[in-house]
């Protein structure tokens, strides 16, 4: 029965069936002993409690997940086959970013099911998210525009500061402010943007240093509007769908555990949060790939490959630009209200420097405009302090190290291979 | 006449590099522009684009006067300009590049006009995935020209299309220029230090030097001025 597994694509539903269960079959063998009994507490002694919702859970996302990768890797073998018949060079890095794509995805569905009770791994796989969704906006102006920015941490601000001064004084909510405070941090992109329409290259990158340390020294010292160098406190945390995660349900409402007839248990928010902040990146991901595929992300791309030659084509590279910076600002905004909502509380001492170097050090990592690049190299750079742990004081030395060891290993990023936006539908060409 | 510039002048800071420049260009010819290194030749082409723009003077596209207008703006009246070292988009394919060629181009027209450039340079089709930085000299001329031809230009516009590519691709490109003249009508302003081959593909011609225009007649005038043969075909380019 095994012998399917590794079977050549072309299967028929019967068979995807068959072997999806097949592994599904497993993670309940497995899952019986893993996840199905765990041993309490109860009293001194031991007792055993049985957890056989969750293990259902599980041996689901192990049928679903199965029947998924399967297809997707039919599906990339299907597309290498064309591929090498319209002639092409077929790149394998590619093929192996769209692997770990699918890879990344199932697991990160999966994560807070498997880890439900563990609040230390899901909080930070909930901040390897945050930085991904920044290295994905950040991306769009330093992967695909080229332009440099080294102040990308300013736009998180803007967000951040939006959303608590939206919530705390006006009494907005999450879904309301979002909007709002991402288009706030795209004008705030644009208006980076003018004046440095004409820099490009090292230039650009410190005039864009000053930008993000301007709006950090404004919220440090405007006290009366930020709150200073105290900032804000007491932001409200986003509910789902109107049910707030609290011990005790409001007078005549529901909390979100007692709609659900749950116990209540901290752990439902951050498992929200990180559903939330997931979406959220699938979105960002989902844009600015289909931004990539129109006419302005192409422009992007052709702009950082070579300015003049847009313009002799017609092309109005201001306009190009300030798309560029308001997105990237804009996704950087999203970001930004999430982390409020999320800690529930913003300072200044959030958006130092250090945060725009470490997302400008994701995307270049990941290999400047490689989306999947920008997920390992957020993972890696997250993930790294936190092992470091043990270390202590020479976690950031080993920070460093491995960014250099990196660089050293795939000097174009982890990632570098650039998938071309368009192909023509026929394998035009071929021979002549 | 479709293009006319009348006493342009033309400065990169305090350099002047355009000195009163009179040159025009009729629906349907060939002109070319030949010159020393340095003589402004690159810098008459882009002021034409507004890059730099036109200190003096005053240059009027298809009756339309264009000296004001941005690069881009420029571009969209209908001239297209292949630069200097090709300036392709490296790290975007063959088909992609060419697709830029087409941004303000009608979309109706980009399916016809993709297979009006492959026809021209069916190397460019075999290529069509691959990344254009990875293409050889001639077959990124060939591209650049190409792109530019997406935009169904009025005026296309060829800085040294000839530069640096082996005898073989050099013949190729000025039988491309004359094709594109003859059989597709297309209007062309030609600068090449391979004076010898421009001037014979060409209708007319100018001499530039230090930012003015010396000499200027037909194509076969100047090949047979004697100026002409001693500063740019004897001892220079053979061919
Ligand atoms: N961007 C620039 N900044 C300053 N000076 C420039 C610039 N571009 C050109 N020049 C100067 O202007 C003059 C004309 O240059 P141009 O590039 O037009 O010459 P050309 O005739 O195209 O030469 P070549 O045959 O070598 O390409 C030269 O003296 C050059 O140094
Ligand atoms: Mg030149």
């Amino acid at each position: 029965m095994s012998t399917v597994v590794f079977a050549a694509h072309g299967m028929t539903p019967a068979e995807r069936l068959r072997d999806a269960g097949w592994i599904a079959f497993v993670a309940f063998i497995l899952g019986v002993p893993l996840i199905g009994l765990t041993t309490v507490d109860v009293g001194g002694r031991l007792a055993v409690n049985t957890r056989f919702g969750l293990l259902a859970a599980a041996v689901a996302v192990a049928f679903g997940g199965r029947l998924a990768l399967r297809w997707a890797f039919d599906r990339l073998a299907a597309r290498k086959a064309s591929r090498q018949r319209a002639g092409s060079a077929i790149s394998r890095t590619q093929t192996i970013a769209n692997v770990l794509g699918w890879i990344a995805l199932g697991a990160a569905v999966a994560l807070p099911i498997a880890f439900s009770d563990n609040r230390y791994v899901v909080d930070t796989a909930t901040t390897v998210l945050i930085y991904v969704m920044l290295g994905w906006g950040l991306n769009v102006v330093v992967g695909l525009a080229g332009l440099l920015d080294l102040g990308y941490v300013a736009f998180y601000a803007v967000g951040a500061y939006a959303y608590a001064l939206l919530s705390t004084q006006y009494g907005w909510s999450f879904w309301e402010a979002l909007p709002v405070a991402g288009a706030i941090a795209a004008g705030f992109g644009i208006l980076l943007g003018y004046p440095i329409l004409r820099l490009r290259g090292d230039y650009l990158a410190i005039v864009t240093l000053g930008f993000g340390e301007i709006i950090r020294v404004i919220l440090v010292n405007w006290t009366e509007f930020s709150g200073g160098p105290n900032g804000i406190g007491s932001i409200p945390r986003p509910s789902f769908f109107g049910l707030a995660f609290t011990r005790s349900a409001p007078e005549g409402g529901h909390s979100f555990a007692s709609f659900f007839g749950l116990e209540f248990s901290a752990m439902h928010r951050l498992i929200f949060l990180y559903y939330l902040i997931l979406v959220l990146a699938l979105l960002t991901h989902a844009f600015v790939s289909r931004l990539r595929k129109l006419p302005v992300g192409r422009a992007w791309e052709a702009l950082r490959e070579d300015e003049i030659a847009c313009k002799a084509m017609g092309m109005n590279t201001t306009h190009i630009k300030l798309s560029a910076f308001a997105i990237g600002a804009m996704l950087g905004g999203f970001a930004g209200v999430f982390f409020a909502a999320r800690q529930g509380f913003v300072s200044p001492e959030s958006f130092v420097f250090t945060e725009s170097a470490i997302i400008l050090a994701i995307v270049v990592l990941g290999g400047m405009g490689s989306q999947m690049g920008v997920v390992l190299a957020a993972t890696l750079l997250v993930l790294i302090p936190e092992f470091g742990r043990n270390f202590a004081e020479y976690r950031m030395l080993l920070f460093g190290l491995a960014m250099v060891l990196i660089m050293v290993w795939r000097p174009g990023g982890l990632l570098a291979h650039r998938e071309p936006t368009l192909r023509l539908a026929k394998a035009a060409g071929g021979e002549q | 006449m479709m293009l006319t510039m009348e006493g342009v002048h033309a400065h990169y800071g305090h350099i002047h590099a355009l000195r009163g420049i009179d040159v025009s260009v009729q629906v349907g010819e060939i002109v070319t522009l030949i010159g020393a290194n340095g003589a402004g030749k690159s810098t008459l082409m882009m002021s034409l684009f507004g890059n730099p723009r036109a200190s003096a003077g005053r240059i009027v596209f298809d009756g339309e006067d264009i000296t004001r207008l941005t690069t881009h703006e420029i571009a969209r009246r209908g001239i297209a300009l292949v630069p200097e070292g090709r300036r392709i988009f490296p790290r975007m394919t063959v088909l992609e590049n060419l697709q830029m060629g087409a941004a303000q181009a009608d979309p109706a027209n980009y399916e016809a006009d993709i297979a009006r450039v492959y026809a021209m340079f069916p190397i460019l089709q075999e290529r069509q995935n691959q990344r254009a930085g990875t293409l050889s000299g001639g077959e990124q001329q060939m591209l650049a020209i190409g792109r530019a031809l997406m935009s169904r230009p009025k005026l296309l516009l060829l800085d040294e299309p000839s530069l640096g590519l082996a005898p073989i691709y050099i013949r190729k490109i000025f039988q491309i220029v004359r094709e594109l003249n003859r059989d597709h009508g297309m209007t062309i302003l030609l600068v090449e230090q391979n004076a010898n081959q421009a001037l014979r593909v060409a209708h007319r011609g100018y001499v530039l030097q230090h930012g003015e225009i010396t000499l200027a007649g037909s194509g076969a005038e100047l090949l047979a001025s004697p100026e002409v043969r001693a500063a740019y075909l004897e001892g220079g380019a053979h061919g």
